[in-house]
C-alpha cells in the first residue's frame, strides 16, 4: 500500500509536468491546426534560460521562473513570426515538416553553443523532504505540482474572462469568421504561442530543478507525451490537458512499478493509438464532423 | 514511366561524374590520422569527450616537434552516433583521405560497424572504449581481426570485478540490477555481473532497465525498495547514474550501489550531490588518489586547457592519442602495415589509465581499480591485476 | 495490352542495362572507389525508401511518420536469416521474407490506424514504430541495444540497382493502374472519393503495405550492405530523413524523390567536413524550403513531364 501511494506521488509530480507542456501543445494545436513539435525544444530553452538566470543572474527561483517564461514566450512568437506564419495557408504536412526543421534547428543550434554533455541545475530551493509513513515527498514535488496547477488557472482564467481569451477561442473555433468580427487573427494567434511557449518554459525550469539535469535533446521525448497527454485530454482543453498530463504521468509510473519499465513508453504510444480509435476527440474535446 | 527510367539512367551516369572528381593529395610532412567520432546524436558526449582527449595529446606531441618530426595530421569526421555512418566515414577515410590509422569510434556499435572495413583496406583502426566482449578484436570464429585493437578492458572484466567486489568486500548476498538497456557497455556489464554473481553464491532479486536520456527513476527505484536486498549494481553512464543515486538516496534507500568506468566524470557528483555519494563503489582504468605524477600532471594540463575536470572518456582519448603515436614512432615509418604491428607489439605503454602490454587477441592486458566515493570524494581504492 | 515489346520498352531496357554495365566498369577499373560505392548504396536504399514512402504519403495523401520501422523490421528478418544462412540463397530468402513481413506488420498496424487522418495518423504511425523499435531492444533473438553484428555483405551493386528499378518500375505501374487513381482520388479528396464508391480504407491499406513491402526490402539491403543493425539506427529521426526526401522532391513525384535522394546524399557527403553546424545547416535548409517552395522541387509532376517528346492525355496530375 506505502509503495502504491509512493508510485502515485511519482506519478503525479512526472504528470504535473506533462499537463504544463501539453497546456501549450493544446493551445497552439487548438488555434492552428498544427503540432508545434518545436514545443519540446522551447521547454529545453526554457531550463537553459532558468540555469543562466540562476547561475550568472543569481536569482531565486521565481525570478528565474519568471525570466524563463518571457524568454520563452518571445521565442516562441518568433518562431511562429518567422516560421509558421508564412505556411498558414499551406497544407499540414509543409507545417508539420517546418515544425520538425525548427525543432531540430532549435536543438543543434543550442548543441552548437552549450555542447551535448548534461548539465546539473543549480540549487534553489531547500531540499526538505517529508515522510508520512514511508511515503517521501521532497519539497520540489510540491513545487512542481503547485505551480502546475496555479498556472493552470491562470490560463483557464486568461481563455475565459480576458478579451484575448475570447478572441483566442473565437479563432480556433472559426479564423474567418473571427476575423470578420474584428479579431485581429495575427495577435491572437501570436499570444497563443507565447502564452504556451511561456508554460513550456516554466516546465523546463521546474525539470531542471526536480531532475538536475538537462541537455539540449532533453525536450523530444516529454514534446512527444505532452502531445499524448493533449490529445487524451482533448485537444483544445484546457483542463483535458492537465488532466491527460495527469493520467499520462502516473501510467508510465504504474507501468515501470509494476510491469516493465522498458514498455513504458511503448504502453504511451499504445494508449494513444488506442484513444485516436475509440475517441479521437479526447476526453472532453468536442466532437468535430467533417464537412464536405 | 519510361521517361523516368531514361532519366534515371542520365541521373547516375552524372553521378558517377561527379563521384568520380575526388582526388587525392599527398603531404610528405605530415602524417595523417582518422578521428571518426560521434560528434553528434545520442552519443555525442562520449565521441566529443573522447577527442578532446585525443587532441589535447595531439596538440602536445606537435608541439614537441611531431612524431621523428613528422607532424600528426588529424582529420576529424562525425559519424552522428550512427553506424552506417561509421562505415562510410571509415572508408573515406581510408581510401579517399589516405589516413594511416583511425581512431574511434566511441561505442562498442559502431566501432564493430568500422571492422569489415579496416580489413578490407588494412588500415588499423583503435578504439579507447569500445567494450564489447564479442564480436569486437576477435571475430565469431575466434580469429583475431588482424587489424583491429583497442586499449580499455573489456566489459566481462570490469563486470567480474564487480561481482567479486560486491561478494567478497561487501559481503553482499542479494543483489538488484539497474541497466541501461538501450547500451550494449551496459548490457554486457550485467551479464557478466550477473554471471560471476550468482556463480559465486549470490542471488539477483531483482532487474530493472531504463533507457539513456531517461530522468525520472522514482517509479523503478519505488519498487525495489519493496525488496530486500545488499547491493545495486549500476550498468551505465554517469548521465543517468547520478540521477539514479539521487533519487534512490531521496527515497532513502542506502544500500551499496556499485557500477563500472561508466561513473567517471565529475558531473555525476554534480547530479547526484555530494550527500548522495556514500557506499557507491565503481572500476576505473585510474583513480584521482593514484599520485603516480604521469596521471597528476595530466589532470593538471586537462583543466588548464579545457577548464573542467576530465572523466574518462577524456583520459582514454588522450592515451589513445599518445598509443598511436608511440606506435608510428615505433614503426618507424608511418605505413599503416607497420603501425599494425608496432601495435600487436607494444610491451608496456605506460599511460595516464595505466601500463598496459598489447595481449595477443589485442586486447590490453591491464589492472583495474576499484574506486569508492565518500561524500562525493574518492577515499578509497583497490587496485585488482588481470587474470 | 497490345505488346511489351515496344521500341520504346526496349530503349528503356537498354538504358537500364547500359547504367548497370557502365557503373559496374566503372567500379573495376577503380574508379569509383569503395567510398563512392557507400555512398552510391546509400543513394539507392534512399531511393527505394522514399518511393516506396511517396506512393504512402505523396500518393495516397497518408501521412506516415514511422516508415523507419518497417525498414527495421526488413532489416532484422533479413539479418538473421543471411546470418544463419550464409549464402546468396540465403540473402534472397531473407529479402523475400524480410519484404512480406514488413508487409504483414503494414496491414497489422494499417488496418487500424489508416482511419485517423492526417497529423493524427503522423503522430500514431510515429508510436507505432517507436513501439516497433523498443520491441527490437527487449527481444533476445535480436540482441537487445548491442544490435547483430558480423552480417555477411552480400548487397553489392548488382541486386541494389536491381531493387531499385523494381520498386520504380512496380510502384509507377501501380500508381497507372486504376487502383493507383484510386489512391490518388483518396490523396484529393477523400470524401469525394468515398462517394464515387471508392473503398478507402482499402485502398489506403494496399499502398501502405506495399509501401511497407518496399521498407522492408530497403531495410534487408541496408542490414546486407551496412555489416550492423541496432534498434536506434531505425529511429524518429531516420523516419524524418526518409520524409523530408519526398517532401523535398514533391510528394507525388517520383522522379523527384530519385532527385531528392541523390542530392541529399551528396550534400551530407559534403556536409561532412563541417561537423558542428550540419544539423543546423539540415534543420535551415527544411524551414526554408518549407516556407518558399512547399510543394517541393516538383510538386506532384515528374521531371519527365518537362521533356518535350511527351504525348498527351498520358499523365493525370
Amino acid at each position: 500500500m506505502e509503495q502504491f501511494l509512493q508510485q502515485v506521488v511519482n506519478g503525479i509530480s512526472l504528470g504535473s509536468i506533462y499537463a504544463l507542456i501539453a497546456l501549450g501543445y493544446t493551445m497552439v494545436y487548438g488555434i492552428i491546426k498544427l503540432i508545434n513539435f518545436a514545443h519540446g525544444d522551447v521547454y529545453m530553452i526554457g531550463a537553459f534560460v532558468g540555469f543562466a538566470a540562476i547561475t550568472y543572474g543569481k536569482m531565486g527561483f521565481f525570478p528565474a521562473l519568471l525570466v524563463a517564461m518571457i524568454s520563452c514566450a518571445i521565442i516562441g512568437v518568433v518562431i511562429e513570426k518567422v516560421a509558421y506564419k508564412p505556411l498558414r495557408n499551406s497544407t499540414r504536412i509543409a507545417a508539420l515538416i517546418t515544425a520538425i526543421g525548427v525543432s531540430l534547428f532549435l536543438e543543434y543550434v543550442m548543441m552548437f553553443f552549450v555542447g551535448a554533455e548534461v548539465r546539473s541545475y543549480p540549487k534553489v530551493l531547500t531540499e526538505k523532504a517529508f515522510h508520512l509513513g514511508s511515503v517521501v515527498i521532497n519539497m520540489q514535488q510540491i513545487y512542481i505540482v503547485l505551480t502546475a496547477i496555479a498556472l493552470m488557472i491562470l490560463l483557464q482564467f486568461i481563455v475565459h474572462k480576458t478579451k484575448t481569451g475570447k478572441a483566442m477561442r473565437a479563432v480556433s473555433i472559426d479564423p474567418d469568421a473571427a476575423q470578420l468580427m474584428g479579431i485581429k487573427v495575427d495577435s491572437t494567434i501570436s499570444y497563443t504561442f507565447a502564452i504556451g511557449s511561456a508554460f513550456a518554459g516554466a516546465a523546463g525550469v521546474l525539470v531542471g530543478i526536480y531532475y538536475n539535469s538537462i541537455d539540449p535533446l532533453m525536450g523530444i521525448l516529454p514534446g512527444l507525451k505532452a502531445f499524448v497527454a493533449a490529445v487524451f485530454g482533448g485537444i483544445g482543453s484546457i483542463p483535458g490537458a492537465m488532466i491527460g498530463g495527469l493520467t499520462i504521468g502516473t501510467m508510465e509510473t504504474f507501468v515501470s512499478g509494476y510491469g516493465n519499465s522498458m514498455y513504458r513508453d511503448a504502453a504511451v504510444f499504445l494508449f494513444l493509438i488506442v484513444i485516436l480509435i475509440i475517441k479521437p476527440s479526447g476526453l472532453l474535446g468536442k466532437n468535430t464532423r467533417e464537412k464536405v | 514511366m519510361k521517361r523516368t527510367l531514361v532519366f534515371l539512367f542520365t541521373l547516375v551516369f552524372a553521378m558517377t561524374m561527379v563521384a568520380g572528381c575526388g582526388g587525392q593529395t599527398e603531404d610528405a610532412q605530415t602524417v595523417k590520422i582518422g578521428i571518426n567520432y560521434e560528434l553528434s546524436g545520442d552519443v555525442a558526449s562520449y565521441g566529443e569527450a573522447s577527442v578532446d582527449g585525443i587532441m589535447m595529446a595531439f596538440d602536445e606531441i606537435n608541439a614537441a616537434g611531431g612524431i621523428d618530426g613528422l607532424q600528426i595530421e588529424p582529420i576529424t569526421v562525425d559519424n552522428k552516433s550512427d553506424t552506417a555512418e561509421a562505415t562510410a566515414l571509415a572508408t573515406r577515410l581510408m581510401t579517399q583521405e589516405g589516413v594511416v590509422a583511425c581512431l574511434g569510434p566511441a561505442t562498442s556499435g559502431s566501432y564493430m560497424a568500422t571492422i569489415p572495413v579496416a580489413m578490407a583496406n588494412k588500415v588499423p583502426i583503435i578504439s579507447a572504449s569500445a567494450t564489447a566482449d564479442e564480436g569486437v578484436t576477435v571475430d565469431k570464429n575466434g580469429n583475431v581481426n588482424e587489424y583491429v585493437f583497442r586499449l580499455c578492458f573489456n566489459d566481462s572484466f570490469q563486470g567480474v570485478t564487480m561481482a567479486n567486489f560486491a561478494l567478497n568486500n561487501l559481503e553482499a548476498k542479494k543483489a538488484v540490477i539497474i541497466q541501461d538497456k538501450s547500451s550494449d557497455y551496459a548490457a554486457g556489464l550485467a551479464k557478466n555481473f550477473k554471471e560471476t554473481f550468482t556463480a559465486g553464491g549470490g542471488e539477483i532479486v531483482g532487474e530493472e532497465g531504463y533507457v539513456a536520456k531517461d530522468k525520472d527513476f522514482n517509479a523503478i527505484l519505488t519498487k525495489i525498495k519493496g525488496q530486500e536486498f545488499d547491493v545495486i549494481f549500476l550498468p551505465g553512464y554517469y548521465q543517468e547514474a547520478g540521477l539514479i543515486i539521487k533519487q534512490a538516496r531521496d527515497l532513502d534507500i542506502s544500500a551499496p550501489i556499485l557500477g563500472a568506468d561508466g561513473f567517471d566524470s565529475p558531473v555525476l557528483l554534480e547530479l547526484a550531490g555530494a550527500e548522495a555519494l556514500n557506499d557507491v563503489y565503481f572500476s576505473n582504468h585510474y583513480s584521482n588518489l593514484d599520485q603516480d605524477p604521469l596521471v597528476q600532471k595530466f589532470i593538471e594540463d586537462f583543466k588548464t586547457k579545457y577548464g573542467k575536470e576530465p572523466n574518462a572518456f577524456h583520459a582514454l582519448g588522450y592515451d589513445l592519442g599518445k598509443y598511436i603515436a608511440d606506435a608510428i614512432k615505433r614503426a618507424g615509418s608511418p605505413e599503416p602495415e607497420k603501425i599494425k604491428d608496432a601495435l600487436a607489439n607494444t610491451e608496456n605503454f605506460v599511460g595516464v589509465t595505466g601500463s598496459f602490454s598489447m595481449g595477443p587477441d589485442h586486447n590490453p592486458i591491464k589492472s583495474i581499480v576499484v574506486i569508492g566515493l565518500e561524500n562525493g570524494v574518492q577515499a578509497s581504492s583497490v587496485k585488482v591485476e588481470p587474470k | 495490352m497490345t505488346s511489351v515489346l515496344t521500341k520504346k520498352n526496349l530503349l528503356i531496357l537498354g538504358c537500364i542495362l547500359l547504367t548497370f554495365v557502365l557503373v559496374q566498369v566503372l567500379m573495376s577499373v577503380g574508379f569509383i572507389t569503395s567510398f563512392h560505392e557507400i555512398t552510391l548504396a546509400t543513394i539507392c536504399i534512399n531511393i527505394i525508401l522514399a518511393v516506396s514512402l511517396n506512393l504512402v504519403t505523396g500518393f495516397t495523401g497518408q501521412f506516415s511518420l514511422g516508415h523507419a520501422g518497417f525498414m527495421s523490421i526488413g532489416a532484422y528478418v533479413c539479418a538473421l536469416i543471411v546470418m544463419r544462412f550464409d549464402s546468396v540463397a540465403g540473402f534472397l530468402v531473407g529479402i523475400l521474407a524480410a519484404a512480406l513481413a514488413a508487409t504483414i506488420v503494414g496491414i497489422l498496424i494499417g488496418i487500424p490506424t489508416l482511419r485517423l487522418k492526417g497529423d493524427y495518423l503522423a503522430i500514431a504511425t510515429l508510436g507505432m514504430a517507436e513501439i516497433i523499435r523498443v520491441v527490437f531492444l527487449n527481444l533476445e533473438i535480436t540482441n537487445g541495444a548491442a544490435g547483430l553484428s558480423g552480417i555477411p555483405r552480400y548487397t553489392n551493386w548488382f541486386w541494389m540497382y536491381l531493387f531499385v528499378v523494381l520498386t520504380i518500375v512496380l510502384i509507377n505501374n501501380f500508381i497507372r493502374s486504376s487502383h493507383g487513381r484510386a489512391c490518388i482520388s483518396i490523396r484529393e479528396d477523400e470524401i469525394a472519393a468515398e462517394s464515387m464508391g471508392i473503398n478507402t480504407t482499402k485502398f489506403k491499406v494496399m499502398a501502405f503495405a506495399i509501401g511497407s513491402f518496399f521498407a522492408g526490402i530497403a531495410g534487408a539491403l541496408y542490414a546486407s550492405y551496412f555489416y550492423f543493425i541496432k534498434p536506434n539506427t531505425f529511429g524518429f529521426l531516420k523516419s524524418i530523413d526518409i520524409l523530408v526526401i519526398v517532401v523535398l522532391g514533391g510528394m507525388g513525384s517520383i522522379t523527384g524523390s530519385i532527385i531528392a535522394a541523390v542530392l541529399l546524399a551528396l550534400v551530407s557527403t559534403f556536409l561532412q567536413s563541417f561537423t558542428a553546424v550540419r544539423m543546423i545547416f539540415y534543420a535551415l535548409v527544411l524551414v526554408i524550403i518549407m516556407i518558399f517552395r512547399p510543394q517541393g522541387l516538383l510538386g506532384t509532376k515528374e521531371i519527365t513531364d518537362l521533356f518535350k517528346f511527351r504525348r498527351k492525355n498520358e499523365r493525370i496530375e
